[in-house]
């Protein structure tokens, strides 16, 4: 097993599959009435949020309590990074806490990787700037082949902000290891030609929804991060909406099978609309549901063994 | 190298200690103690630990029902993530649990399993069906008893006692996970017998 989970691409396809199966049982647990497991006792998680995200960190939370781990929370708003401490000091500082495992999410891309080289527990990427959001897609490739029951073969849409999407990009990653054909779609100036070539040789673009529904068996929307509209990605949010936004139309063009997907927390009524969020294709309630049991999976394989 | 290593396809190493027919009659007596000993299985529930305790349990069921015409509930009941040695191993991956839908509390549960060693085993399956639910009472069936107990259990059903020494290794092939070949073989003796 690996010991660190930095980036989807530190998973080939057998790893990523034990992940995916693993996740399974523990949501298979989750419908019992004692949730905890005794496998973790004694280990110190901590989550070492550099950025405000209440879902993935709770979701990390409820994850390593389930499995009787104990959690440390360390926020650096109000905290000794407010007073100027480097990375490196607080991971130091945590690695004499005795931390068996690090999960940090930190607004610089490649934060992760050099904490890995600091501390001598596991660290968790739950997010580094516009990198990376492994967890995420696991939980996505989870939910996906538990609606679909199979990930080789399909045809996913990845729709929006591709270019600051840490979730797309771990996405992609994944997705093409286990075998699903992905399409980024957005506006150009949001999917630079040279990203999604670098990100994955023969990855497909299409710069027009419409024509790539029809044949997509998932549609996975991004947030329209609010805080780039300033930037001129695009002319206005009506206008996007318009173009990239799933409404209920454009729903219609969907397979029967098909499914929406959105990491959350969304924009109702940019891009995606409240009558798609809310209909029976919308896996949005069971991804948050999912990560749950994908991070169990995580912390499982990655802690459970021989350190 | 290779005629070496042709002499081994088709006889692994050791000894039998039970024939495929040993094997299929040796269940089939346990299925009858368990219909004596539980006035007709009734309220019980089979649960196998994985990964050979599965279908152990499901011939046990398969044959009281040939018995007596009874459908015991079986399931399966998986103790990696309940097991005290986790740090002595790299990551184990997980097995499969199933609990039968009228689930097992107030119902009395009998564990199955393929070999009774150390104990272990059952002690952490003990924990993990505390966190099922609550059974009226719990039993243990085994295959093979092959001594060296490290906890206090026992089993209630033994399909048979062989004696072994510590180094030696107990092989139970079934033909649901052992490419349809059904025996136990001992082998790996420092000190042949």
């Amino acid at each position: 097993m690996i010991k660190h989970l930095r980036s989807a691409a530190d998973l080939d396809a057998e790893t990523a599959t034990l992940i995916l199966d693993t996740a399974g049982e523990m949501a298979a647990l989750a419908g019992r009435e004692v949730k905890k497991l005794p496998t973790l006792r004694g280990r110190t998680v901590v989550n070492l949020f550099y950025e405000d995200s209440t879902r993935t960190r709770i979701s990390f939370e409820a994850a390593a309590k389930r499995l009787s781990a104990d959690v440390i929370n360390f926020s650096a708003k109000g905290s000794s990074v407010s007073k100027g401490e480097s990375l490196k000091d607080t991971a130091l500082t945590l690695q004499a806490m005795g931390a068996d495992a690090v999960v940090i999410r930190h607004p610089a891309s490649g934060a992760p990787h050099r904490l890995a080289s600091w501390v001598d527990g596991s660290v968790i990427n739950a997010g580094d700037g516009t990198h990376e959001h492994p967890t995420q897609a696991l939980l996505d490739a989870y939910t996906m082949r538990s609606r679909l029951g199979r990930l080789d073969g399909l045809n996913v849409a990845i729709v929006g902000d591709v270019l600051h999407s840490r979730v797309a990009r771990s996405n992609v990653l994944l997705l093409s290891t286990l075998g699903a054909r992905v399409t980024l779609v957005g506006p150009p100036t949001l999917i630079p030609i040279d990203v999604a070539a670098a990100l994955q040789p023969g990855l497909k673009v299409s710069y027009d929804l419409d024509s790539v529904l029809p044949d997509a068996d998932v549609v996975m929307m991004l947030r329209v991060q609010t805080e780039r509209m300033q930037d001129s990605y695009f002319p206005s949010a009506r206008e996007y909406s318009r173009r990239y936004g799933l409404d209920a139309p454009r729903m219609r063009k969907l397979p029967e099978h098909a499914i929406v997907m959105h990491p959350g927390p969304m924009n109702r009524g940019m891009e995606i609309a409240p009558e798609v969020a809310d209909s029976s294709r919308s896996t949005i309630v069971e991804q948050v549901a999912n990560g749950v049991s994908a991070r169990m999976a995580v912390l499982y394989l990655l802690l459970g063994g021989k350190a | 190298m290779a005629s070496l290593r042709d002499t081994h396809i088709g006889t692994a190493p050791g000894k039998t200690v039970l024939s495929a027919s040993d094997l299929h009659r040796v269940v089939d007596r346990i299925a009858h103690q368990i219909l004596e000993k539980t006035s007709g299985a009734t309220g019980t529930v089979l649960l196998g630990i994985p990964t050979r305790g599965v279908p152990l349990a499901r011939r046990l069921a398969a044959r009281i029902h040939a018995f007596e015409g009874i459908d015991v509930p079986v399931g399966a009941l998986d103790i990696t993530l309940y097991r005290d040695d986790l740090r002595l191993h790299a990551t184990r991956a997980l097995g499969k649990t199933e609990i039968p839908g009228d689930g097992i509390d107030g119902r009395r549960v009998i564990l199955v399993d393929d070999v009774l060693f150390s104990g272990r085993t059952v002690r952490a399956a003990l924990d993990a069906l505390s966190d099922v639910g609550r059974p009226s009472s719990v039993q243990l069936a085994v295959l093979v008893d092959r001594g060296h107990r490290e906890l206090p259990i026992r089993a209630d059903y033994v399909g048979k006692n062989i004696p072994t020494a510590q180094s030696e290794s107990v092989r139970v092939s079934l033909a649901e996970t052992d490419d349809g070949v059904d025996e136990v073989r001992l082998s790996g003796s420092e000190d042949p017998r």
